[in-house]
């Protein structure tokens, strides 16, 4: 399977501060989440993929083309949602994805079909007369999807595709996001830092710290590998309770004052720990089987990833 | 795809050719500047001084009229590189004032929408972007600078004929050349103010104010290092040296050498490009 985008010890630097430190790596996946704190440098690589910003080192490739030589080549495969407004005020929606259309190469009769098609599809087929300017936020970020997906590209990128949206906008994009990745003729490249969002749309994660790429997995297969573990929630004194449940083999780890994570060796059960509870005097308010999150994938990530079992 | 499918599809249809891409910038900014009836109403006044110049060369070749009008031949001005010099110096003043008008609202738009990311995620370079922008300018003043000058120029060839054409074959020459010099000078000036200045009207004033400025600096180094290249600031005055020359093939004496003036010009169009290029980023990068 041909790699979407592959980096090749990429190093991006802007003034004297290096934003990107030599990133390795072969994404194949149909919709990988881009993660990372403000200033990981999620947006720079997006940009970098664009040809916005010379590498200082290293290149990349999307779909096989090189970013620096063949970046024209890219921009004719990739549609772009940027993070902050971008459209011409004083024109009408319908006009403005027309015009997008034909500046990727489409034919303005085919372009004016597609807009039409393309705005009914995001939901403004009624507001497409409008002017930009008159749209709300919730429009307004549909509008940019509605330019980046007329082309039909190969590569969709989307930078914060959800931010300032409503729930039921929310909600909205993605069941469209979702739509898009189900045709399988387009892959997604989504940097947000809402992880429901990636969670939702996305197979696969990157995960972007300083500059550097710390993680980059498939959700599900991360999900299935991570070992499935007891989250209890007691009332008593924590303390003993938890070297007990050690004395047992269990791996412990103590979140706040009255929560504990717990692995269960194969020859414990819950109902031990009952007994255990009830020889402390120890009330277990509330106990539920869990695996890692994306949530936690993150945290982990942030904390340099240790790969066991953190409170 | 019917509108009622709201289905994502792919487009697996035919591409335009993508070195005449840049032309759909042009084109769509032809239609927001062709709804504004101020330019309307000046475009078309643009028209009136070549109409009148042609009515003007009918005139001196049909006796008849003369007769009726009871002019005498000998008191018309002649159809030679004086007439087409004055022409040529009131099509590019309107040219000015056309300029002046649009090109302020050319890439100030985009800029204050942050437009340019998507302009640029797209396959169209920087360049291209550029080249769409000014193309609004060119042709715009082509059509009321070469295009009606060269007309008369063939009009007045068909009436006098061949002999009168060959004879003069310079002056085409020269409102080409004049033309597309003044053409670049003006549009090259206009967009890159409109990528500096957000404001259009301060925008427009300052097309006017290098003009008047630079004369007047032009002047002052003149007048006080007792010397002639002051003038290389004066852009209306490089461009009268270098349209005299190219009409007339001549040069009055103390002026600016030729290589001076087009240097100076060509100058000023480069630096044009330059602060035009600064401009034109996808994103501004905060060092």
């Amino acid at each position: 399977m041909q790699a979407v985008i592959e980096l090749d010890n990429l190093t991006i630097r802007l003034g004297q501060r290096t934003v990107l430190k030599g990133l390795k790596g072969a994404f194949s996946g149909r919709s990988v989440g881009l993660l990372g704190p403000n200033g990981a440098g999620k947006t720079t690589l997006l940009h970098t993929l664009l040809g916005f910003h010379q590498p200082a080192a290293g290149t990349g490739r999307v779909f096989g083309y090189d970013i620096q030589s063949e970046i024209k080549k890219i921009r004719h495969l990739v549609g772009y949602m940027p993070e902050n407004d971008s459209f011409i005020a004083d024109m009408t929606g319908i006009r403005f994805v027309r015009m997008m259309a034909e500046l990727s190469g489409l034919p303005p009769d085919l372009a004016l079909e597609r807009a039409h098609e393309t705005l009914f599809y995001v939901g403004l087929g009624e507001a497409r007369y409008r002017q930009l300017g008159t749209y709300s936020l919730g429009m307004k970020q549909m509008a940019k999807l509605a330019q980046a997906i007329v082309h039909g590209p190969r590569l969709l990128i989307l930078d914060e595709p959800t931010n300032g949206l409503d729930p039921p906008a929310r909600q909205r994009m993605i069941s469209l996001i979702k739509d898009i990745r189900a045709t399988g003729e387009t892959a997604l490249i989504l940097s947000s830092h809402l992880l429901r969002d990636v969670e939702e749309c996305c197979e696969e994660v990157m995960i972007l710290k300083e500059g550097e790429l710390v993680v980059y997995c498939n959700l599900e297969e991360e999900r299935k590998a991570n070992r499935k573990f007891l989250e209890l929630e007691i009332i008593g004194d924590t303390q003993p309770f938890v070297e007990m449940a050690e004395r047992l083999g269990c791996e412990c780890a103590v979140h706040g004052t009255f929560r504990i994570k717990m692995v269960l060796p194969e020859q414990v059960q819950i109902r031990d720990l009952y007994v255990l509870a009830a020889s402390k005097q120890i009330q277990i308010r509330k106990l539920n089987y869990k695996r890692d999150s994306l949530q936690d994938i993150f945290l982990k990530a942030m904390e340099g990833y240790r790969g066991s079992l953190q409170a | 795809m019917a509108v009622y499918k709201h289905n994502y599809q792919a487009y697996t249809g035919p591409l335009t050719t993508s070195s005449l891409r840049f032309l759909v910038l042009t084109r769509y900014a032809y239609q927001r500047i062709f709804s504004s009836r101020i330019f309307l109403a000046l475009f078309l006044i643009c028209f009136l001084p070549p109409l009148a110049a042609a009515v003007f060369i009918y005139f001196q070749h049909n006796a008849r009229i003369l007769q009726t009008l009871q002019i005498p031949i000998e008191e018309l001005v002649p159809i030679d590189a004086a007439f087409f010099r004055v022409f040529l110096y009131i099509q590019s003043f309107l040219g000015f004032l056309l300029a002046t008008l649009v090109g302020p609202g050319l890439v100030s738009p985009d800029l204050t929408n942050n437009a340019l990311p998507l302009y640029l995620s797209r396959p169209l370079t920087k360049r291209d972007y550029a080249l769409g922008k000014i193309s609004v300018l060119l042709i715009l003043l082509s059509l009321i600078t070469w295009i009606p000058l060269s007309l008369l120029f063939i009009f007045e060839a068909k009436m006098s004929g061949l002999g009168w054409m060959w004879k003069n074959i310079r002056l085409e020459f020269a409102i080409l050349a004049g033309s597309w010099l003044w053409m670049l000078v003006i549009s090259l000036l206009a967009v890159a103010l409109s990528a500096w200045v957000r404001w259009k009207p301060i925008a427009g004033a300052l097309i006017f104010g290098v003009f008047i400025v630079g004369a007047g600096f032009g002047t002052l180094i003149n007048t006080v290092l007792f010397t002639q290249w002051g003038t290389l600031f004066n852009i209306g005055a490089l461009m009268e040296i270098a349209w005299k020359w190219f009409l007339q093939g001549e040069q009055a004496p103390g002026q600016l050498p030729l290589w001076a003036v087009f240097f100076g010009l060509l100058g000023f169009c480069a630096v044009c490009l330059m602060l035009l290029a600064k401009k034109l980023k996808a994103y501004e990068v905060v060092r």
